[in-house]
């Protein structure tokens, strides 16, 4: 790829001089990889002042979605805070999804961070546009800076009441220097239009018409279709297979053994079956016979594990914080409370199952593809196929659901891989829904022992927990999102405090899914708080804010590592919580409340869920009433979208879903029986933003870990019965 | 192999594919119509939920062979502009979160209202309930059905 050896604002001055004018492609799909990014044309005078911007004199103006969408909603927030600043009407910008690039920072969807890794950077690139057209305005007038004003894209000389749009603009502010963007004025909070408006996805029209817009929807002039087939027991590898029967059937066109590499996410070996269409392909793999090398794994069952971490419980294990004097204060506690909780493995199970179109020509490849991750998939590749990074161009295309799955690029790797096989052709790897439940990178399950000491008054005093994890095949180090962070909650708010880990050794893949380690810990902490209140005779939530104390900042503890506490902001959303759900108000017999909090990613949320329980133990949630703190919402409806979204997510973890595991390999294969929660159990639900002045911070994962939590409290006190266990479905919760 | 005489959203198409291929497939692959998606291939998410003459059916299970003759709707065919009511309530209540189910939804809902014009929130949960949303849209979903609903009654009056 040639690209002109001049820097940018020298590009845009020499092309700008010339009379040719230019344009910019920024995210247009290119013809063919090797085309220039930065293409002359003799007739636009395109105004592009950085990577996000482009307005054209025909008055079209584009912004740049710089991150991958996963449904997270940041194809839409990300743009609408460069048009906040660049002040125009959102309705009226054409939105481009970015390829994976070098000049707009960090491309990732991962760990909630796009709203607050992007904020300022990309308010600062809209003001700097906005800055440049109102001095090319100023120009055009022979007027003072400071008579003019925006609006709707549309400079105004407010003495004249004159007017220009930024597309008569264009072309003037196209030849001025772009200023450091640092010291362009931004908006105050009090004059934005477009940030905290409610502003519907803008690939929504696609979506309700169907148009191509996924992974899986990708197609391309000779296109062909692949499968590929790992070994059921993780860590298998090909011995052989029919692979001369296979090559007959009816639209294959190859069947090959991928030796692969013993990196778990990376390639694995396996065999895979290029075909005419992904009919064709899907019929094939059903008539594959693989003689597996099962030896890695073969031995290990979720029942073992279960055994194991039993055993674990009765040894002390390896301490990981001690704080004061733990068995002193438990000797002197008036009560002592002693409750074990596990939860299980569960699975992403993304309705659009992985997959990546993949195009290998000239030493290089083009890619298509929904990961969360797109730099470590290029370099994942680049790594396993020796081919260097900068032969490989990436798209990136909007992900039927990522939650954290697609932040492993293992699918990518297998299409390149197989790309490099169909002799130039472009190829489709499309997992099957089977494939997708049985190679996850599992969200780990854990096993906790607890112990809490209770003093005359019902405060709590101590608090000691053992926490039996998972290592990948080892027993020293946690495997993957199997950690347990020991400054969490309520780590810091106690002076006897004491955690320990010992370590099951495991095959099974783990990984982060959304809001990694909280999403099971929140279930843990908040449901054995709740039966220490109750066991002090003391409100659940009066007990939450007692522990919480006064308004002040907690940092981790000395030489320890994770974000440091807000009390007041914590406290603000569990009074909100109450507040709205009509906490203490009287219900009917067999009905209750539950209040649940937790922080993580950067944001504060409590639930009070209300739920029916029928004395022959059915369970129906009536109503989740949330109360957020991530400081200023961005978009509305995108941020109730995932508050929503993450109600429903946790009542299908919490009450219905867990993966087991048998002879090394996984056991449950789809939907029947890994089932996601039905529209029929949709509850109410309230969602109620706490707009702190606080810097703005990511949605897609605090609100899920709590609604696990607030959910079994509430069952508590419906029925008496105890949660100590997901999924619910494995409790028994009749009741008298 | 057989060729198969289809009629997909108006029109006739011929299709020259295995007698087992399932409709999904023969619409995602070989028509171009990708909006009918791929979620389980046994019948039990809905992403595949097509009209087969005005019946929802999921089109995973449909083997090729049993569909010529037919008239089958696609969400392609439901309005092509985005104009049917249901659409226009989807985009206006901005249902969708990362959209992979959402075109199955709109083939279950614009099906439910063709029978019951005005459903209740449980008629319209129980319509529903053999679509699964994995991003959890199913509150926005029933607002939508319904502000769809009272559209079309408006406009018969």
């Amino acid at each position: 790829m040639s690209t002109p050896a001049l820097s940018r604002r020298e590009f845009i001055r020499v092309t700008t001089l010339a009379g040719g004018g230019f344009a910019l492609s920024l995210a247009v799909p290119e013809a063919g990889w090797a085309q220039a990014s930065a293409g002359l044309d003799d007739t636009a005078k395109v105004f592009t002042p950085n990577a996000f911007i482009k307005i054209t004199p025909e008055n079209i103006i584009t912004i740049l979605a710089k991150n991958p969408e996963t449904g997270q909603g940041v194809k839409t927030s990300l743009p609408m805070i460069v048009a906040e600043e660049l002040d125009v009407d959102f309705s009226k910008v054409v939105i481009e999804q970015a390829g994976l690039r070098p000049d707009v920072g960090a491309q990732s969807a991962g760990g909630s961070r796009s709203t607050p890794e992007n904020y300022l950077a990309l308010r600062r690139a809209g003001a700097t546009a906005r800055a440049m057209l109102v001095q090319a305005a100023a120009q055009a007038w022979n007027v003072r800076v400071d008579e003019l004003e925006t609006a709707n894209g549309v400079v105004r000389h407010r003495p004249t009441g004159r007017t220009l749009t930024y597309g008569e603009l264009a072309t003037r502010a196209a030849a001025l220097p772009v200023p450091d963007e640092k010291n362009v004025r931004l908006k105050s909070e009090a004059e934005f239009r477009v940030l905290g408006s409610r502003v519907g996805g803008v690939d929504n029209p696609a979506i309700v018409t169907g148009r191509p817009l996924f992974g899986i929807d990708q197609t391309l002039p000779g296109m062909v279709y692949a499968v590929y087939e790992k070994c059921p027991v993780f860590g298998g590898r090909v011995v052989n297979a029919n692979l001369d029967r296979i090559r007959r059937l009816p639209g294959v066109r190859d069947a090959f053994v991928l030796e692969g590499t013993d990196v778990i996410n990376g390639l694995l070996p396996g065999v895979a079956i290029i075909a005419d269409s992904t009919w064709a392909a899907f019929s094939a793999k059903r008539q594959l016979q693989v003689t597996w090398d099962e030896s890695a794994g073969s031995g290990q069952s979720s029942a073992d594990y279960e055994a194991r971490a039993a055993a674990l419980a009765r040894t002390e294990g390896t301490p990981v914080r001690q704080d004061g004097d733990v068995d002193g204060a438990f000797a002197r506690a008036t009560k002592v409370i002693e409750a074990s909780y596990h939860y299980p493995f569960i699975n992403h199970a993304t309705l659009e199952p992985q997959g990546c179109t993949a195009w290998a020509r000239e030493g290089g490849i083009e890619f298509w593809t929904t990961s969360q991750t797109p730099a470590s998939g290029r370099d994942l590749v680049a790594r396993t196929l020796r081919i260097p990074p900068e032969k490989l161009k990436l798209n990136l295309v909007r992900a039927g659901g990522g939650f954290g799955r697609r932040l492993a690029n293992d699918y990518m790797v297998e299409a390149a891989a197989i790309a490099l096989r169909t002799q130039g052709a472009p190829v489709k790897l499309t997992w099957t829904r089977e494939d997708d439940m049985r190679h996850c990178f599992y969200r780990p399950a854990a096993y906790h022992h607890l112990k809490g000491a209770l003093d005359a008054a019902g405060r709590l005093t101590a608090w000691r927990n053992h926490f039996v994890s998972f290592g990948y095949k080892n027993t020293e180090q946690p495997a993957p999102s199997a950690t347990l962070n020991p400054n969490e909650l309520p780590a810091r708010f106690l002076a006897h405090y004491r955690l320990d880990q010992s370590l099951i050794a495991t095959v099974v893949p783990t990984g982060p899914l959304r809001a990694p380690g909280s999403n099971g810990i929140a279930f843990v902490m908040q449901g054995f708080i709740d039966e220490l209140a109750h066991a002090g005779g003391r409100d659940p939530v009066e007990f939450r804010l007692e522990l919480l104390g006064e308004d002040r900042i907690v940092p981790p503890g000395q030489g320890q590592r994770g974000a440091p506490y807000h009390t007041g902001r914590m406290k603000g959303v569990i009074r909100l919580a109450a507040e709205k759900s009509g906490w203490g108000r009287p219900l009917p017999r067999g009905e209750g409340r539950g209040i649940a909090f937790h922080f993580s990613h950067s944001g504060y949320v409590a639930m009070v869920a209300q739920v029916a329980v029928t004395p022959d133990g059915n369970l129906k949630v009536k109503r989740v009433t949330a109360a957020v703190d991530v400081g200023p919402i961005i978009n509305l409806s995108g941020a109730e979208n995932q508050i929503q979204g993450s109600i429903i997510d946790g009542m299908s973890m919490a009450w219905l879903q867990e993966m087991t595991y048998d002879r090394g390999r996984a056991v449950q294969s789809n939907f029947h029986d890994y089932p996601l929660l039905r529209s029929t159990e949709t509850p109410e639900m309230e969602v109620h933003f706490l707009q702190s002045d606080n810097p703005p911070t990511g949605l897609g994962e605090p609100a899920f870990p709590v609604v696990p939590p607030a959910i079994c409290n509430a069952i508590f006190a419906a029925c008496g019965r105890r949660v100590r266990r997901l999924p619910i479905t494995r409790n028994d919760l009749q009741w008298t | 192999m057989p060729a198969y005489t289809l009629k997909i959203n108006g029109r006739s198409r011929v299709v020259d594919v295995a007698a087992d291929t399932p409709l999904l497939w023969v619409l995602r692959d070989h028509l171009g119509l990708v909006g009918t998606k791929y979620g389980c291939g046994i019948g039990v998410c809905g992403a595949c939920t097509v009209h087969f003459n005005g019946v929802p059916i999921r089109s995973c299970q449909m083997p090729v062979s049993t569909v010529s003759g037919m008239e089958v709707t696609t969400i392609e065919g439901l309005a092509p502009e985005g104009t049917h009511p249901l659409q226009k309530a989807w985009c206006d209540r901005d249902v969708p979160q990362c959209g992979y189910c959402q075109a199955g939804q709109l083939m279950t809902a614009a099906a439910l209202l063709k029978s019951n014009p005005s459903p209740t929130d449980e008629e319209i949960d129980g319509a529903m309930s053999g679509n699964l949303c994995r991003c959890g849209t199913y509150l926005r979903i029933r607002l939508a059905v319904k502000d769809a609903a009272a559209a079309m009654q408006g406009g018969a009056k």
